[in-house]
């Protein structure tokens, strides 16, 4: 069941270094979770485990074979073909499980001796758009769908999901063994839901999506490569929802021009080391226009009827922050966005957002009179915005603010910026 | 924590204010709410319609309405999380219909379930 993530460093390392570097990791995050959800269509959703055995299995054969007979022309397609043959071999091998599958399968294709995987890139989308609904299955509490998700959907191992939800190993270890039986137990089929109950579940499904995407934005981890798949990958995702009739609807637009909107800032949010740019000091010219026509472009389809969900605000705010240019008109946009968005849906990050926004329409005193309410002690970036909004105000506040903050940071890279800004400030005198 | 609700008293604007002026308010009111959101302490809140207003009798008679001191009828309501009466009352310290003279915001807790209420 462990054999999930096939790649530690000590086993891979000196053969991976031969080809190119990240080709298997980088295929790994893109095709395993296709092939597992393709492979668990067919066998079910009670036989989950032994998909994700298969498909680790393939990526195996893949680290064994290819360093020595080289990468073959179609690395996908060698994926596919070998997955392919090791779930034939194990359906014909393994007599138990063929009796007890069997069943199943002669129903839904009555004359076929022997199973059809079909890895066609219509049927991998179907698949992995219905286990998703069937993740998304009220049976299951939501804490433990999106950990489902993000393990079943997106291939995340299980200490990335432990650190997207602050909490340990064993915690979603557990969580994640009750949500499989639930499913188990509950007998979920993988497949469409009728047209009510997609609507009851598309909700958890669009959060599900939201914080994949954010989990690879706003990351921690410096492979921004693999960063960057996490997010393409639920744009392809929610643009699969955008595809299906049922499910475009203007909040999944919303939700997909905010990632377009977001993802346009990918090349510019990194200098020549990796290391993060801040939103103010990028090059604009750097941003990905067609990527920002085509948030534009959801968020008018999105704007078509009355909903205003917090994908909608969140889209209107990314739209104003593709236009670089401070005019009132920008800043008190973002103000009441955000006043808006707090109504819907506290996060200590858009409070410290909107006191920023604050601060543009009504000047650093004001902001700073609100901020001090704020109450987020122990968030480093709550101390980075005092130290910002009290630069040239109480320089000698502001650096004491960047220290705090400083102390606070985790990230080596979230210490170089604030270093960067305590170097700034002290410039500035005290 | 308690929940608290904010009534305001005040006279219906669209009578005494242009517009631009109303749109002005509810800027304001927007940012005094996104202040209390931004603490994570905003639960609900609505407007109320003058127009229309009707007053129900105990005997079931139906008067237009509200009656009594134009600038005691409710224009609104927020709720409102706070660990004292003290912290809503600072709240309502902000609310932008206070500009007027003698409109009032009126705190009043909330009864949870509390066997009695």
């Amino acid at each position: 069941m462990n054999s999930f993530r096939p790649l530690p460093p000590a086993r891979g390392g000196t053969y991976v270094r031969m080809m190119q570097p990240g080709l298997i990791p980088h295929l790994f995050r893109t095709e395993f979770r296709k092939i597992t959800a393709v492979l668990c269509k067919v066998f079910g959703m009670e036989h989950i485990e032994v998909a994700e055995d298969l498909a680790s299995e393939t990526f195996l054969s893949a680290l064994e074979t290819w360093p020595y007979k080289g990468i073959p022309e179609n690395p996908t397609a060698w994926l596919y073909l070998v997955a392919k043959n090791k779930a034939k071999n194990y359906y014909q091998r393994n007599q138990l499980f063929a009796e007890k599958i069997a069943a199943k399968i002669k129903t839904e294709s009555p004359e076929a001796t022997e199973i059809e995987i079909n890895l066609s890139e219509e049927n991998i989308a179907d698949s992995q758009l219905q286990m998703l609904f069937a993740i998304c299955h009220p049976a299951i509490p939501m804490e433990a769908q999106i950990g489902l998700a993000l393990r079943i959907l997106c291939g995340f191992g299980i200490e990335e999901i432990a650190n997207a939800f602050l909490t340990s190993k064993e915690v979603i270890n557990k969580r994640l063994f009750r949500a499989k039986e639930k499913l188990r137990t509950e007998n979920i089929a993988i497949v469409f839901p009728g047209n009510n109950e997609i609507q009851d579940r598309l909700d958890t499904v669009l959060t599900t999506l939201y914080l994949l995407f954010n989990e690879g934005y706003y990351s921690e981890s410096q492979d921004a490569v693999l960063r960057e798949d996490l997010c393409l990958e639920a744009m392809r995702l929610t643009y699969l929802l955008v595809e299906y009739e049922p499910t475009n609807q203007p909040r999944v637009n919303a939700l997909l021009s905010l990632m377009c909107f977001h993802a346009s800032r990918f090349e510019a949010r990194r200098n020549e080391n990796g290391e993060i740019v801040l939103y103010q000091d990028q090059d604009e010219s750097r941003w990905n226009e067609e990527l920002i026509s085509k948030g534009a472009w959801f968020l008018h389809i999105a704007s078509q009827g009355k909903e205003m969900s917090r994908y909608h605000i969140e889209a209107t705010i990314a739209y104003w922050n593709t236009q670089k240019t401070d005019t009132p008109e920008k800043w008190e946009n973002i103000l009441q966005l955000y006043n808006r968005l707090l109504r819907l849906v506290y996060s200590p990050i858009a409070a410290l957002n909107r006191t920023y926004a604050l601060s543009k329409v009504k000047g650093k005193a004001a902001a700073i009179a609100e901020a001090e309410k704020l109450e987020l002690p122990g968030n480093h970036y709550y101390y980075v915005l005092l130290g910002e909004l009290y630069s040239e105000i109480d320089n000698a506040k502001s650096l004491q603010h960047l220290q705090q903050a400083l102390q606070l940071a985790k990230t080596e890279t979230d210490k170089r910026t604030i270093q960067q800004k305590i170097i700034t400030q002290r410039r500035k005198g005290t | 924590m308690d929940e608290f609700m904010l009534i305001f008293r005040h006279q219906d604007g669209n009578k005494i204010a242009s517009p631009e002026q109303m749109q002005i308010w509810m800027k304001q009111t927007m940012d005094w709410i996104g202040g209390i959101a931004a603490q994570n302490k905003f639960i609900s809140g609505n407007g109320l319609f003058f127009d229309d207003a009707k007053i129900v009798h105990a005997n079931r008679m139906v008067t237009n309405g509200p009656f009594g001191e134009i600038k005691e009828t409710i224009g609104g309501y927020i709720m409102v999380k706070g660990n004292t009466i003290e912290e809503a009352v600072e709240f309502a310290k902000g609310c932008p219909i206070l500009q007027g003279e003698g409109n009032t915001v009126e705190v009043r807790r909330i009864a949870k379930a509390d066997g009695i209420h």
